[in-house]
């Protein structure tokens, strides 16, 4: 005897329909219901910037913002991320102008094969908005979710650090 | 990952009916999908909790209560936390990595599993996740496994930093379940291994986390988190120590002792607390309490060295928050 409540594995066909908010625009797509946010943005809409490292949620190549929030897309199902504001590294410059972070890496030689980069920028945006990168240590703490195997880590400091003071500065004279 | 059905209910009720056998409820993700994805966790079913209304942080007579799905990143920044609560506020920053913070939610982080390395192969033996097959660890790799309420059946650590500090504040867990809901003190929450090291607590099936409470305490704003580990950030405690100290003129009215990385739930250093109660907080009294923290200790072949981490982690806790 079996328990006719209890849910069996599925079979067959697991593709569902997503609505996803991805950088300010409305995009649509069928996908296994498997499929991981970080899989639905590379694979599904073609925005390959967040980089798939680990895939377990260690590395942090895959950081992007949920409602405004950095998180990783590898460990986020995509069914879950509909209704919500996802922002990728496509999303963070205006136009042709990058973003004060997206400069201070380049500016600072904040990489080296640049693979880790993507979630560096997301993670240090929310990071400088947040207020924990007032010191070196604060920023090693802050950024200590996104490895760097090159070993960039004193670009990536200084980059951070730099973008952190010019915010500063705006604020203090906006 | 196998594949599964999905469902997000929007009330508590809503999640208790779409329970049922081979379903799991899925919060911040961080543990849950991470195991799916190693094959390790097999859910027929997803219940996404995430659009319950669980969220906010409020303060009233019995206490500090935390709704199950806040977020630890936020907890660590809520005013309601980090005043009077240090030793909580501590733990939520040392736990992981801001992003992860910014998913997990404390009633997932309360229910995180091991992170036993032979818990998350699916060739090795393990109890745990295949009652029956065996324990991988005991003769293998330990370093970091327990020392502590383990058992011949499995000898894995629980891996969450919040609580052990909400066990060193006596918290209790308010849990919803098809019977209604009871409130659990957290230090009865975590069962040990005995011959069943793959029920972990007294989670009933279906039965959901709601809300966690931190009840007024005395001398819960004198308190610390420290953390052992490899690296600086971003790694899991070999050994750590939430410790609250009541202090009523220069004597010690009662005092917390939690340990974390060394049992399969946080464990209550008992000896370590009595040695201490109604002394004066001298370093003396301090380090001779401390050195009962390990009291019943068994190491394994690969972790003697914790036994004397747990000592000195306990008392570098108490003379940080003033035992000199």
């Amino acid at each position: 005897m079996t328990d006719s409540t209890a849910p069996r594995p599925p079979t067959g066909d697991h593709q569902v329909p997503l609505e996803l908010q991805v950088n300010g625009r409305t995009a649509r797509l069928s996908a296994d219901i498997r499929t991981t946010l970080l899989d639905a943005l590379r694979d599904g809409l073609g925005l390959t910037g967040s980089k798939k490292g680990c895939d377990r949620g260690q590395c942090g190549a895959c950081t992007v913002h949920v409602d405004g929030r950095r998180v990783l897309s590898c460990l986020t199902l995509a069914v879950g991320a509909q209704g919500k504001q996802v922002t990728t590294i496509e999303g963070v410059a205006e136009g042709d102008r990058l973003s004060p972070v997206q400069q201070a890496f380049l500016d600072h030689d904040g990489f080296q094969c640049g693979f880790c980069t993507p979630g560096q920028i997301m993670s240090a945006i929310c990071a400088i908005r947040d207020g924990d990168t007032g010191s070196d240590a604060a920023v090693r703490e802050a950024m200590s979710g996104n490895i760097c195997r090159c070993g960039a880590y004193e670009g990536i400091l200084r980059a951070v650090r730099s973008a952190a003071e010019r915010t500063a500065r705006q604020e203090g004279t906006g | 990952m196998r594949p599964f059905d999905y469902a997000a209910p929007r009330t508590v009720e809503e999640a208790l009916a779409q329970h049922a056998d081979g379903a799991a409820y899925l919060a911040g993700g961080t543990s849950l999908v991470d195991l799916m994805k190693l094959d390790v966790a097999r859910p027929h079913r997803v219940v996404d909790v995430n659009s319950l209304p669980l969220h906010g942080v409020t303060t009233d007579e019995r206490g500090l209560h935390l709704s199950a799905l806040e977020r630890l990143g936020d907890l660590a920044r809520h005013p309601a936390v980090a005043d009077g609560h240090p030793v909580l506020r501590q733990a939520l920053l040392a736990s992981a990595s801001p992003q992860l913070r910014n998913m997990a939610t404390i009633g997932g982080n309360l229910l995180q599993r091991t992170r036993c390395g032979y818990f998350r192969d699916t060739a090795a033996a393990c109890n745990k996740r295949e009652p029956g097959s065996g324990c991988a660890a005991r003769t293998g790799d330990n370093r970091g496994h327990a020392v502590l309420g383990a058992g011949p059946s499995c000898v894995a650590t629980h891996p969450s930093d919040p609580a052990v500090a909400l066990s060193a504040l006596d918290a209790l867990l308010e849990l919803h379940g098809a019977d209604g809901v009871r409130e659990v003190p957290l230090n009865s929450f975590y069962r040990l291994p005995g011959e069943t090291p793959q029920t972990e607590t007294v989670l009933r099936p279906g039965e959901l986390i709601t809300r966690v409470t931190v009840p007024p305490l005395p001398g819960a704003d004198r308190s610390v988190y420290v953390k052992v580990r490899d690296r600086r950030s971003y790694e899991f405690a070999l050994v750590s120590a939430a410790v609250a100290v009541d202090l009523h003129d220069g004597e010690v009215r009662g005092v917390r002792i939690a340990l974390g990385g060394v049992a399969p739930r946080p464990w209550r250093a008992h000896a370590a607390e009595q040695a201490l109660t109604g002394r004066e907080f001298t370093r003396a009294n301090a380090l001779e309490a401390a050195a009962a923290a390990a009291d019943g200790a068994e190491p394994l072949s690969g972790n003697a060295f914790k036994i004397e981490l747990v000592r000195r982690t306990v008392g570098h806790a108490l003379t940080r928050l003033g035992g000199r």
